[in-house]
């Protein structure tokens, strides 16, 4: 210990106060859990559609990345111009939609909308992307637009 | 550096670069390298567009039914002002002569566009083959853009939009114009209001390339940038004003 230069003995130091830090931390959140208990909200109960076929990377990597992989890729394709990438949002609806409702919103069933009603994460993608699958939008009606 | 832990380096970093450490699933402290991305947009290209006014038929808005089929503009708006607009056609008159003339006006894809200029978040971009658009990820809505621009290409989405096109998002809260139906011209087709066109009266294509339909017929008749006082450098060109 006594030849460990001073730099490796802040380190060590304050990694011990870390780690009685973590320690409390860890006691108040079983404490709260524990108070909680029956009032937790129901774990997302999705139906993944196509269960048979692999997605572009494991489950626990999608779970953990995937709004990194579609932020990076939204750049690239919009600002770089880069089609056809392996990551693209319509690529997660074409196989995440529902059959039901074609939607990968609408219920704690869809696909998106069930694990980030969940999750509390507010999903903005939907206001501007389609979440249907297949979707064509219907023409414009005579009155729509502006008139010059 | 001594032997032992030169030869410790070597092994710490042949492991990491083999391996790529993965700490949790989901979680890698160094990312594996991913297949190669495909090509982009490239300066090498500058898309154009060249409108015949003289074809051009007063009271005909195929163009613009045309691109609102394929950019999904739908909606029905409170206040027709209020509207989106990415293409209009427009009728002119010379007050002297009498002389009539219709055009669509859009967005004219300007070299030096001062949308992009005045934008404060970076959203009113152009791309590296001349298409200025809007990244709705960062637009904030303050429509600076609409103010900055001279030919009143642009519009601001009013309400709540549920009906889009998969390739063409747009929303609430977001300015949005005539974007030469970028998702088309990457799939390699001309965009909506060029095919629609019964007269035929626009060319699409590169202007760099000079064996290309437009730069052809560039060199060969006289056309005109609209305010081409202001030194934009603009990427639609009209011919018989």
């Amino acid at each position: 210990m006594t030849k460990l230069p001073f730099k490796l003995l802040c380190v060590t130091s304050r990694l011990r106060a870390f780690a009685s830090k973590l320690l409390v931390l860890a006691v108040v959140l079983v404490s709260g859990l524990a108070l909680a208990g029956e009032s937790r909200v129901a774990k997302p109960a999705v139906i993944i559609e196509k269960a048979d076929s692999q997605c572009v990377a494991p489950p626990e990597e999608m779970r953990r990345n995937h709004m990194e992989m579609l932020k990076h890729q939204r750049d690239k394709t919009l600002r770089l111009g880069q089609r056809g990438a392996k990551v693209s949002l319509n690529g997660c609806i074409e196989c995440h939609a529902s059959k039901k409702t074609g939607s990968v919103l609408g219920s704690g069933e869809n696909f998106c909308q069930g694990c980030h009603a969940y999750a509390a994460v507010h999903l903005d993608c939907w206001d501007c992307h389609q979440p249907k699958a297949h979707t064509k939008a219907t023409p414009a009606p005579a009155a729509a637009g502006a008139k010059p | 550096m001594s032997e032992t832990s030169s030869s410790r380096r070597r092994f710490v970093g042949a492991s990491v670069a083999g391996l790529g450490i993965a700490v949790a699933p989901g979680i890698h402290l160094i990312a594996a390298q991913g297949p190669a991305e495909p090509a982009g947009a490239s300066n090498a290209k500058r898309w154009g567009l060249l409108v015949d006014a003289s074809k051009c038929a007063s009271g005909c808005d195929a163009c613009v039914k045309a691109c609102a089929t394929e950019n999904g503009i739908n909606e029905t708006v409170a206040d027709a002002r209020q509207g989106s607009q990415w293409i209009r056609k427009i009728d002119l008159q010379d007050k002297r002569t009498g002389r009539q003339l219709s055009l669509p006006m859009m967005c004219q894809h300007c070299a030096n566009p001062p949308c992009v200029d005045v934008c404060p978040t970076g959203a009113s971009m152009k791309r590296a083959d001349g298409i200025v658009l809007v990244d709705r990820h960062v637009c904030i809505g303050c429509r600076y853009c609409m103010m900055a621009c001279p030919y009143k290409a642009r519009s601001f989405v009013h309400q709540p939009l549920t009906e889009q096109n998969p390739e063409v998002p747009r929303g609430l809260g977001c300015v949005e114009s005539c974007t030469f139906c970028v998702q088309r011209v990457d799939r390699g087709q001309t965009p909506a209001c060029v095919e629609a066109c019964p007269e035929g009266a626009m060319v699409f294509g590169d202007l760099k390339d000079p064996n290309s339909a437009i730069s052809r017929r560039l060199a060969q008749v006289a056309t005109t940038q609209v305010r081409a006082d202001l030194g934009l450098d603009t990427g639609v060109r009209y011919q018989g004003l």
